[in-house]
């Protein structure tokens, strides 16, 4: 049977590879933690573990975040540590790398990736291309994180996708997860890498519960940024993807799989 | 007696304190008993925004400070003349945009903060690479892209950085939040230093620095935003580009001082003042330094279609940096012309055999064309301009 190959670009800056990382396990689920609570669990993990690392934007401190994903780190870190920014995202981000250049490692959220249009020079001219230019003098750990992507009816201005626009930047690594596993396991590789990091969440999946086994709640659980991942294993057709519509692949090969089609469901982080 | 020994002890100890490469003191035969060892002088008031209280109006100038000032504002000066030359000769591509006629400037803000304070600038950063310590070799190398130059010639002229200082920057205006963000770094950490961020008279209107002005007085970064007034962005005049040139009052809210900056120690003092203020916990500050730059804005603009011949001649005649310096040490009898002309001859043969390097230094390897992409990775594999070809990256 011929493959029909299904390719959703992601976006990923000078990888050509695809390797297969793991199977997807299940594994004895410890506990059940949606995508926005093991983002706040990675979070809250590093700022403690490191005490260069903080989180600006708009209403991530006292607000609890936007979309709660900073729920009661302001309480527990304080002002230094989780700073609330006017709506000036070139100035924040700016002030973002600016940190990152001498010596920080902050977290700077976007309320959405729409927004981060407005300081999309910050991210490429100032953030991915400065290790680069300077040839290795100036490194920028920077992760830039926020919803992206399609949401409910919230309308064009609200609703594009970055993952192609950042992806083509040489000096950025993106990621777009879509389990809380991934979300968990990568954020958390990203606020330790050293380099700029475009994290693509999405504001639909926030509220997806998932089964995390012990070994992923670890606090020093990491996943390698860059390797791709198989969900479901098939023989008949893959299906690739990211971000929410891996969802969609899955419950597609759901229906599939009663007519005899076997999907194997990629996952590009 | 005492006073001839400081003197040859003060000669002995500016070969050591003099923070540029291959500078050296010249033991002038004139008795050195006869040099003043330093002089006070009367210096422009400053016009002040929502401050009471401004920069000193007298500054103290020592013989080895005056000297030291000399060497370095006369050695960016050649520089940029010999970077001029390179250009037209074509050794020097791409962009190339002079620091000549603002070097009290570059020169008056080292001479205020310490090494351990930081600064960003814009793309007209030549200066600023020298006086925060990168040699005259790798600069100019770096122009011509070269492998000895301080980027490994992957920087060029606008992106040249050093320990403290965040180059060289492109995109204009872009380089204030970053500079707000150094300074939020220095608050972070509660290092007691302070971010120099600069901009120019054409970058004053860009809505980004508003919004780092907003931040940085909200929670009091430890900033000196200096706008460098040199008349004219690219070919527009400061009337033809804004509705309010009083550019130390654009802060608004954020108290600004007005500086004579083509006067090394009004900047100084002025600088000096400023980081006084912004190390108390005060907050930022703006200041905006008067100053000319005597090339067009880069090496691709002759620079006399929108000023005139004569107008570029008078700043010259009147108002150079170097030549007041140089008169202010002369006429106090803190120098004597012959060893200004020794340091005239030291830092030409300097500038030659930076540009010796500068032109015979090898350009860097293809094979390292995708190196530094990124930080602390395993080296990878690129993909080329086609599918079939493949380049090594090695962090």
């Amino acid at each position: 049977m011929a493959s029909i190959r299904c390719f959703l670009r992601s976006g990923k800056s000078a990888v050509s590879v695809v390797l297969r990382r793991e199977f997807s396990k299940t594994s004895p689920a410890a506990v059940q933690v949606n995508v926005r609570d093991a983002l706040n669990q990675a979070m809250d993990e590093e700022l403690e573990r490191d005490e260069r690392v903080f989180l600006l934007g708009e209403e991530v401190a006292q607000y609890d975040g936007a979309y709660k994903v900073s729920r009661g780190l302001w309480k527990k870190y304080g002002d230094k540590r989780i700073i609330d920014t006017p709506i000036t995202e070139m100035g924040f981000a700016g002030i973002a790398v600016g940190a990152a250049f001498a010596g920080l490692r902050p977290i700077c959220e976007f309320m959405t990736w729409n927004f981060s249009m407005q300081a999309i020079d910050q991210v490429i001219n100032s953030a991915a291309k400065t290790y680069y230019m300077s040839a290795g003098a100036q490194p920028v750990p920077i992760v830039f994180r926020g919803p992206n992507g399609s949401s409910a009816g919230v309308a064009a201005q609200h609703s594009q996708c970055f993952a192609a626009w950042y992806g083509h930047c040489p000096g950025l690594k993106v990621i777009s997860p879509w389990s809380a596993e991934d979300a968990r396991g990568l954020l958390k590789a990203a606020i330790r890498d050293n380099n700029p990091v475009v994290f693509l969440e999405n504001e639909l999946m926030y509220g997806v519960p998932f089964d995390l086994s012990e070994e992923v709640m670890h606090k020093d659980f990491v996943l390698p940024i860059g390797k791709a991942k198989v969900e479901r294993q098939g023989t008949h057709i893959t299906l690739v993807s990211h971000s929410r519509c891996v969802g969609f692949c899955l419950d597609a090969a759901a229906v599939l799989a009663k007519e005899g089609v076997e999907c194997e469901v990629s996952v590009v982080l | 007696m005492q006073n001839m020994l400081t003197l040859i002890s003060n000669v002995f100890r500016l070969g050591n304190a003099s923070k540029n490469v291959g500078a050296r003191m010249v033991a002038s035969t004139r008795s050195f008993a006869d040099f003043t060892p330093q002089a006070s002088f009367d210096i422009k008031k400053c016009e002040l925004h929502r401050l009471e209280e401004g920069p000193s109006e007298t500054a103290v100038l020592t013989r080895e400070q005056g000297l030291q000032y000399y060497r370095t504002m006369q050695t960016m000066r050649r520089m940029e003349l010999k970077a001029d030359q390179l250009y037209k000769q074509k050794i020097i591509r791409g962009f190339c945009h002079l620091y000549d006629g603002q070097e009290a400037c570059a020169m008056g803000i080292e001479a205020g903060i310490n090494p351990t304070d930081h600064l960003i600038t814009a793309y007209r950063a030549h200066g600023y690479t020298f006086t925060r310590g990168v040699s005259v070799r790798e600069i100019l190398a770096e122009l011509t892209g070269r492998r000895g130059g301080v980027a490994k010639g992957k920087g060029g002229s606008m992106h040249m950085y050093a320990k403290h200082f965040y180059g060289g920057n492109g995109i204009v205006g872009a380089q204030v939040p970053l500079g707000a963000g150094v300074a939020l770094a220095c608050q972070y950490q509660g290092n007691n230093q302070v971010c120099v961020a600069l901009y120019g008279d054409g970058a004053a209107n860009q809505g980004q620095i508003f919004e780092s002005f907003n931040m940085a007085a909200l929670w009091k970064l430890p900033c000196i935003f200096i706008c460098e007034n040199n008349k004219f962005g690219m070919g527009t005049s400061v009337e033809r580009s804004s509705a309010s040139t009083d550019y130390f009052k654009r802060g608004d809210y954020i108290p600004g001082i007005k500086v004579d900056g083509m006067d090394v120690l009004c900047v100084r003092e002025a600088i000096k003042f400023a980081a006084d203020y912004c190390r108390a916990g005060k907050g930022p500050i703006v200041m905006e330094l008067e100053t000319y730059r005597y090339h067009g804005h880069s090496m691709s603009d002759p620079g006399v279609s929108y000023r005139s011949r004569e107008e570029i001649q008078e700043v010259r005649s009147k108002s150079d940096p170097i030549t007041m310096l140089k008169e202010r040490m002369l006429s106090n009898n803190m120098a004597s012309v012959e060893e200004i002309k020794e340091i005239d001859v030291e830092i030409r043969k300097v500038i030659e055999d930076a540009a010796q390097f500068a032109i015979s230094d090898p350009e860097p390897p293809l094979d390292e064309l995708c190196n530094h992409i990124f930080a602390n990775n395993p080296p990878m594999e690129v993909r080329g301009t086609n599918p079939w070809v493949k380049l090594k990256s090695v962090s």
